[in-house]
């Protein structure tokens, strides 16, 4: 787990001073953390990435001493963000470290309105708060339901699924 | 009509995105208070039962008489988990639960949970693997375009044109059905290349189907594109402009109409694509005429990619001849204990993918579809999280559906042409 790939750039330069690294097969990840998070989306979008492609949260509970840059300290949870530039048809992702003590990360819903849906997701299912929000509810799951399923201490197949009566219309 | 519109203009805002919190909802006991008069407004929803909404898809709407003044769509009817099953199932198996997101075009999820997984693997695909992949991806295309052809008819009342597209649809069904063993959900793109090689005669088959496709889209102009009811229906109707779709995420045949030049497989080319000619098809104003016209012109380049597929068809392996990948021949299972053992092995313990991440996009029949997947070294993925395109489209409806007529809504939610399989996963 902690030896390093042949192929695998050392952080080979920065953004915001914020690494920045390189996937084997060649694609561009900046690490952050939660202060810096909305500033370097901030900065990306100004830079060109005109386009939000992808948010996603993802709990690293099983795996917490995974490879990263040793600026960055490993935390729980992080939210993935893919960046799409239409104009140099070029995508990069960011990756911020959320602690699992306060899983709080400011919206970018205010520079990318896209990303709308994919944080509620994210809430829905993994319970990180997107501090700013416009409407952070669930998305998926109904209105009541107990727990984040996503989460890596979220058991399967044990939960039985809970309808709540009718409330009338909403 | 047009009066009610424009008095409903001002009371809408200004603001792109509209939102209906679901506490501004009705409550039960004003229902009593309602006078179903002029200036009164009204929530009404619409699905999720609704047929015209393509699935258990449920938009609430807030109207006055028949102008819709903002709507809101609820989601997650048909949620059943499939990231979290994702993470129990090996990367062999998983194909099978990705195909079942997006049920009218399964070969493209498929292919981007493939080519993730591959990414991970960093494994050199067969350049016949390759091209049977775009084949059976660009007959998808066209299968789910036509689909979308038939159910945007019927919900304009055009009850033939149903018919006709399930009709041509069934041809290509067909031969997925003779190449994969299954009508839809095939598990027939898998990490490593693909389940089987083409058929014998798989050329004839193709060959008839572009070519009987391509004639009754001729068809289809007529009977369409020209005929009056239809682009007065559609002219005009939802229209989205370019800078609203770039800043919404959407992506597709939606913001093509919309005048984006953006198609993956010409701007970002995966799979061979940087090796056939084709033209990326551009709307101008992006209502729902120009969605039509694009999906329509868009069955006209995958056949004309397919054409170009069957001259250029390489010979070989139809999978990677990597034996941490691909099981060992059935032959050499009977001879060769250590090919039992890893036959054994790659069965129970699964592929076993070196930690990372990526992220992998292609260019479904609905637009970008994403994989990112995140592993930790051993035989099932740590996350895996597809990018739907229907789920993002979605957040089109409101500026599509803002100051148009009940009616025109049910066109423009089929013009946004969301598969619930995909949003709701």
């Amino acid at each position: 787990m902690t030896e390093s790939k042949p192929n695998e750039t050392a952080t080979d330069q920065t953004i915001m001073g914020l690494p920045v690294q390189k996937t084997p097969s060649g694609q561009k990840v900046v690490f952050s953390d939660v202060s810096n998070y909305h500033k370097l989306v901030e900065h990306l979008f100004n830079d060109g990435f005109n386009f939000a492609s992808d948010l996603c949260a993802v709990d690293y509970l099983t795996n917490i001493n995974r490879k990263l840059p040793d600026a960055i300290s490993p935390e729980r949870f992080e939210v993935v963000l893919n960046l799409l530039s239409h104009g140099r048809k070029e995508r990069i992702r960011v990756r911020a470290m959320i602690p699992e003590s306060n899983p709080t990360i400011p919206t970018i819903v205010d520079v990318y309105p896209g990303v709308e849906n994919m944080e509620r997701e994210a809430f829905d299912m993994l319970g990180i708060i997107f501090k700013g929000h416009p409407d952070l509810t669930r998305i998926l799951l109904p209105e009541g339901w107990e727990g984040h399923p996503l989460r890596k201490d979220y058991s399967t197949g044990r939960v039985p699924v809970q309808f709540k009566e009718t409330l009338g219309p909403r | 009509m047009t009066t009610d519109r424009e008095t409903a203009q001002p009371e809408i805002g200004n603001s792109a995105v509209l939102r209906l919190p679901e506490s501004s909802g009705l409550d039960a006991d004003d229902l009593g208070e309602i006078e179903f008069g002029s200036g009164e407004k009204m929530i009404v929803n619409m699905g999720p039962q609704h047929p015209s909404t393509h699935g258990v898809l449920r938009v609430m709407m807030e109207l006055e008489g028949e102008t819709v003044l903002r709507c809101k769509p609820i989601i997650g009817y048909l949620h059943t988990g499939m990231e979290k099953t994702a993470e129990e199932l090996t990367y062999a198996q998983g194909a099978t639960n990705v195909t079942r997101m997006d049920y009218l075009s399964p070969l493209a999820n498929e292919l981007v949970f493939s080519l993730a997984v591959e990414d991970l693997l960093a494994v050199e695909m067969p350049p016949r693997a390759t091209w049977i992949r775009m084949l059976m991806c660009e007959l998808n295309r066209m299968s789910s375009h036509l689909m979308w052809l038939a159910t945007n008819g019927m919900d304009l009342g055009a009850t033939t044109m149903m018919i006709f597209g399930f009709r041509e649809r069934e041809l290509i069904l067909s031969f997925f059905e003779k190449t994969t063993g299954l009508r839809m959900n095939h598990n027939y793109i898998r990490p490593g290349g693909v389940a089987a090689d083409l058929p014998d005669g798989w050329e004839e088959d193709v060959e008839s189907i572009y070519k009987t496709v391509l004639f009754r889209l001729d068809e289809y102009d007529e009977f369409f594109t020209g005929q009056p009811i239809f682009r007065e229906r559609v002219e005009g109707v939802g229209t989205l402009s370019a800078e609203t779709a770039i800043e919404l995420s959407i992506t597709g045949p939606l913001l093509r109409a919309s005048g984006v030049p953006w198609d993956l497989r010409k701007t970002m080319p995966y799979l061979a694509y940087d090796e056939v000619d084709f033209d990326v098809i551009v709307g101008t104003v992006g209502d729902n005429f120009d969605r039509y016209a694009v999906r329509l012109n868009e069955i006209r380049e995958s056949a004309n990619i397919v054409r170009q597929i069957l001259d250029k068809m390489p010979k070989g392996d139809y999978r990677a001849q990597d034996s941490k990948v691909t099981p060992p021949p059935r032959a050499r299972i009977d001879q060769s204990m250590e090919a039992l053992i890893h036959h054994f092995k790659l069965f129970t313990e699964g592929i076993l993918v070196p930690e990372g991440e990526t992220y992998v996009a292609v260019e479904s029949p609905r637009g970008e579809l994403g994989c990112y997947l995140a592993s930790d070294g051993t035989g099932r993925p740590l996350r895996m999280h597809v990018r739907a395109p229907s789920f993002v489209n979605l957040q089109a409806l409101p500026p599509l559906l803002r100051g148009s007529l009940v009616a025109d809504a049910v066109a423009s939610i089929s013009s946004v042409d969301p598969v619930m399989g995909e949003v709701d996963r």
